[in-house]
């Protein structure tokens, strides 16, 4: 029997431009207080528009009814596991919902005099604070807009930095696990990039690194723990080898949820790394985004930090834009602020022991269920695992099924698919992190839900592979949509 | 759980890191707090603002009423709590509002193809620029005094180091519109781009025609950018740009000190394959229903990795929904509507004080602070709770009395009024 | 399976002479391994490209291939059917659905190439590591 999945209401609903009709409005605004301008008249007819063309014309009513029932065809968090690896989807605290409305921070405009922003930006600087604890780096800008933002930043501090000593140099090593945003950051900051194959444990292969660090190698871009789940146990030792080349070592911290109190970066030899808040720190994804993607770095780093920089002088909070050899800004104004507030809330309800509580459970978590599946899916690398397990869909593939279409299965039993086909060394990756905040009795029906699929599989693969059954919407045809691409609405 | 691991403790799953790397003490972070006691620690820092002051700043980021439709929408756990719509068939509620929003933002801005959303204007600016070089296989951009300095300082850190010159032109001195002659003279055959702003940063409309045939009689692509998307209720569309680069916040978006906001990137279809970050596009599921999905992805960092159109990964995707509902509630009269309030509030207030640009404008526009500095003028204003203009000194060294006022629908006529008795002192 | 009037590459490509003119496509091996094909990026006409170089690139939904020149030269002519019909490329990959046409500059290179039968038996050997 499916536990958790019965069949829903389905009902369809139409876009918002099918359902407009003319001169349906949702909005109210106050009379006019001062006398009307003549839009034409000020700004010269050929510059005004006559209306927007096809723009929704719908009722209040209409409106929340739409939207309400469009979020009913979705999953998230608050539904159930959302095992998504690499991504660390664990609960949003509503709490952090409400603090970042509170009127005074979230209604504060950037050029506010510094006078009246004190209480923002001893926010800033608290999150500062502790994120620096957390990482064991020397400072921190909270201005990148997402991981890859923060990605960018980094890459662009080192490239900062070797200028300034002489050379910029020219590569980037990229481990062949790595997400596939740190080859784009590195073109994006003018390098090229070399790839560094992964051992048969999955980690960085050493001997391979030392041959590869040359002249030319301006850093290595390393996610620790890495894709498959995996601390590199050699890190210590792989940043003695870039160092002693005059080459860095940028840490993506896609996977710091592993390590919160548990191992600092700053003590491993790192000397740049992002964090993302919407990941480790519990801000909500939100369909996509926002996220926030702060960069810390090492002592050598900070003069080329982006401006301007938070400051605190005679315990008055205050911006600092005189920094001559900062990198410049890479976003306008000072970063995703509503975010910050909901880390620190998020950091300031764990504690520091809470940290680290939460971090051992998600890697007892994705132990846990490693163990449990271990008997039906293929386990290509057999290291420890940290905060998340990366399977193979060898044994199925043979059967014909692919890991794509056991995610899809998955859905039919009510959950949300883990990462499929990534990382690309493995083929035909489930890669599972399932968080800290899930129960034993959540992940048990995740387990059963897994060996059911597996059995399923040996009896009637054919059924899984037109899975999902149980949805209102079934298997969508993504190869139409990419061969004669829709991408907004038009009139019949 | 353990002992279905095999071990007998949970600091058994952490005994095999070296012991170099280890964490040998807590860390210094205060014990984990209650609820109540968090909330009151942000409310406390909230007073410790601007409750209570009257603004009359825009630059890039205003003050618009935020219906309480947007709130409810966007708190629903379902938008909150999910992940980018990779599974289609349980994301069918982010996927088609994402086409919603898209299809929206093409009929504001004339545009044929909207993408599901960047950072922010600031950063959609350079990744316009980016997508131009692509385009053209050129590699100059020229960029005008009158976009948002902030935003020419973001394209300036991305420019540098991807072998795409950028160079400012500047503005007419009286009328605040673009230096034209400045333009024609620095446009070149290897021009990419001509980037232009409107409302420009003055508050004051751009003629995008004329700057428009420039730069197609050059080969250059025109990218026009806004940072007040409610002009567009009022504004014709940019349709003789080629790509639009712009910001949403003043679409319910509060100002958050800066963010989180959402920008965007608009363009025609031939250029579809050439626009970064996520697509959603329109298919069919297997039963023949309409349904909607991620598409267009090879364009995409996960895929193409270090050859990718974009390193974008995490977009702005509940705050373009916020922007999606604002949009709705607000429909085809009410922006229209909303826009002519804007327009009107701010030429009351212009019309008390002396300006220093002469061309058109719609809510925002400088104003000349004649023997008196702009920071004698907040300061007076200060005392009365109202938060004055910016002054442009920091930005325009050659306006050293200029300061941009905005005003919103949100802006009381008496607020108004006593802007202008400090002014007429 | 792969007409014997026709030269391969180990990278899947094929390319048939016609006069001074070599016709180029995937195979057949390659437009199954890619899945569903969804675009094909075609290089400028006019351009000269460098056998083993980049020459255009096909896209399935999760997936970017580049293909490579079999042959140097200069690219005279493209399969426009492909802009509209990429799926084309699965259905035909040896017939209509060649992807440029490059006037050949250096014709002895045809003679590196595989023949129909080497090839066969190479996709052989390959399918079988798997």
């Amino acid at each position: 029997m499916i536990k958790k999945v019965r069949q829903h209401i389905n009902q369809n609903e139409p876009l918002l431009f099918e359902n407009s009709s003319p001169g349906k409005r949702g909005y109210q605004l106050p009379p006019l207080d001062v006398p009307a301008v003549d839009a034409a008249k000020v700004l010269g007819a050929q510059n005004t528009r006559a209306e927007i063309e096809g723009f929704p014309e719908v009722s209040e009513v209409e409106a929340i009814r739409h939207f309400t029932r469009l979020s009913t065809q979705n999953y998230a968090i608050d539904l159930g596991l959302y095992p998504l690896g690499s991504c660390t989807m664990k609960y949003n605290p509503r709490v952090n919902e409400q603090v970042a409305r509170i009127e005074g921070l979230a209604w504060a405009h950037p050029y506010h005099p510094e006078s009246l922003t004190q209480g923002i930006l001893a926010v800033m600087g608290e999150l500062e604070k502790m994120l620096l604890e957390i990482t064991g780096m020397d400072a921190v800008t909270l201005q990148p807009a997402a991981g890859a933002h923060g990605e960018f930043t980094g890459i662009l501090l080192i490239r900062a930095l070797l200028e300034s000593r002489g050379n910029p140099r020219k590569k980037i090593l990229i481990p062949d696990s790595a997400h596939g945003t740190n080859p784009a950051t590195a073109t994006m900051a003018g390098y090229s990039v070399e790839n560094i194959k992964s051992n048969d444990r999955g980690m960085v292969d050493v001997e391979s690194l030392a041959r590869a660090v040359d002249d030319d190698v301006a850093a290595l871009m390393i996610t620790n723990p890495n894709t498959l789940g995996v601390f590199e146990q050699n890190i210590t030792r792989i940043a003695e080898i870039m160092h002693a080349k005059g080459a860095m070592v940028y840490m993506d911290g896609a996977n710091m949820n592993a390590l919160v109190g548990i191992a600092r970066p700053g003590d491993f030899g790192v000397d740049v790394m992002h964090l993302n808040l919407h990941k480790t720190f519990s801000t909500p994804h939100g369909g996509g985004g926002p996220g926030s993607g702060p960069v810390a770095v090492k002592r050598q780093l900070v003069p080329f930090l982006p401006k301007p920089r938070l400051r605190q002088i005679g315990g008055q909070w205050s911006w600092n834009y005189d920094l001559p050899q900062s990198i410049g800004r890479v976003r306008a104004f000072y970063g995703n602020i509503g975010m910050h507030v909901r880390a620190l809330a998020y950091i300031m309800a764990h504690g520091g022991d809470g940290l680290r509580n939460a971090t051992m459970d998600a890697v007892l978590n994705a132990n846990y269920i490693r163990a449990l599946i271990g008997d039906y899916y293929v386990l290509p690398h057999k290291a420890p695992t940290m905060h998340e397990c990366v399977f193979s869909d060898e044994r199925q593939a043979k059967l014909g099924v692919r890991t794509g279409d056991i995610a899809k299965r998955l859905i039919d039993y009510g959950f949300h698919p883990y990462t499929v086909s990534f990382p690309l060394i493995v083929q035909g990756a489930m890669m599972i992190e399932p968080t800290e905040t899930e129960s034993k009795a959540e992940l048990d029906l995740f387990v059963d839900a897994l060996i059911s699929i597996a059995k399923e599989i040996e009896e009637n693969p054919e059924m899984v592979l037109k899975a999902p059954h149980n949805t209102r919407t079934s298997r969508v045809d993504e190869t139409t949509a990419a061969r004669k691409p829709i991408v907004r609405w038009k009139p019949n | 759980m353990l002992s279905a691991i095999g071990v007998n403790s949970l600091e058994e799953l952490f005994a095999y890191l070296p012991p170099e790397v280890r964490l040998d003490r807590p860390l210094d972070i205060a014990a984990g707090k209650s609820e109540y006691e968090i909330v009151d620690y942000f409310r406390d820092r909230g007073e410790d603002g601007a409750n209570g002051y009257a603004s009359f700043l825009g630059a890039g980021v205003y003050n618009h009423y935020r219906p309480v439709l947007v709130d409810t929408v966007v708190s629903r756990g379902e938008f909150l709590t999910s992940y980018t719509p990779y599974q289609a068939e349980i994301a069918q509620g982010t996927l088609t509002t994402i086409f919603e929003f898209q299809t929206m933002i093409c009929q504001l801005t004339g545009m044929e193809v909207a993408n599901a959303s960047m950072y922010d204007g600031s950063t959609a600016v350079p990744e316009a620029a980016m997508m131009a070089l692509r385009v053209t296989g050129r590699d100059r951009i020229l960029v005008s005094r009158t976009v948002h300095p902030e935003y020419r300082e973001v394209l300036r850190t991305y420019a540098q180091h991807q072998g795409m010159p950028v160079e400012e032109f500047g503005y007419a001195r009286d009328a605040g519109t673009l230096d034209i002659a400045d333009l024609e003279s620095k446009i070149d055959n290897q021009t990419a781009a001509v980037i232009i702003q409107s409302p420009n940063f003055f508050g004051i409309v751009e003629d995008v025609r004329q700057a428009a045939e420039i730069a197609h009689r050059h080969g250059a692509l025109l990218i026009f950018v806004f940072t007040e998307a409610v002009s567009l209720g009022l504004l014709e569309p940019p349709r003789d740009a080629d790509i639009v680069a712009g910001e949403l916040q003043s679409f319910a978006i509060s100002p958050s000190y800066g963010g989180p906001f959402a920008g965007i990137i608009a363009t025609k279809e031939k250029f579809m394959r050439q626009i970064p970050g996520r697509l959603v596009g329109e298919t069919k599921d297997t039963r023949g229903n309409r349904a909607f999905c991620l598409t267009l992805a090879t364009r995409e960092q996960h895929i193409r990795r270090e050859k990718a159109t974009s390193n974008i990964c995490t977009n702005q995707a509940l705050i373009a929904l916020m922007a999606t509902v604002f949009m709705t509630v607000y429909g085809k009269e009410g922006l229209r509507e909303l826009a002519g309030q804007n327009l009107a509030k701010a030429h009351y207030l212009a019309g008390k004080v002396p300006l220093r640009f002469s061309g058109p404008f719609f809510n925002e526009f400088v104003a000349a602070t004649n023997g008196r500095t702009p920071e004698q003028v907040n300061d007076a204003l200060l005392k009365k709770k109202i938060i004055g203009g910016l002054p442009l000194k920091r930005f325009y060294p050659e306006l050293e009395n200029g300061m941009l006022w905005c005003a919103t629908e949100m802006s009381r006529r008496e607020k108004m009024d006593a802007v202008a008795e400090v002014f007429a002192k | 399976m792969y007409p014997a009037n026709c030269h391969y590459t180990e990278e899947h490509e094929w390319v048939r002479v016609e006069g001074d003119i070599g016709v180029v496509g995937i195979t057949h091996h390659a437009q199954q391994e890619l899945g569903d094909i969804v675009y094909v990026d075609l290089p400028k006409v006019g351009g000269t490209v460098e056998r083993g170089k980049t020459l255009a690139s096909v896209e399935s939904v999760k997936a970017v291939s580049d293909v490579y020149a079999p042959v140097s030269g200069e690219v005279v002519e493209v399969n426009s059917l492909l802009a509209a019909s990429p799926e084309k490329l699965n259905e035909d990959p040896h017939g209509d659905a060649w992807l440029v046409k490059i006037k050949l500059s250096a014709p002895s290179e045809i003679k590196q190439l595989l023949t129909a039968e080497d090839y066969q038996k190479y996709v052989g050997a390959e399918k079988s590591k798997h």
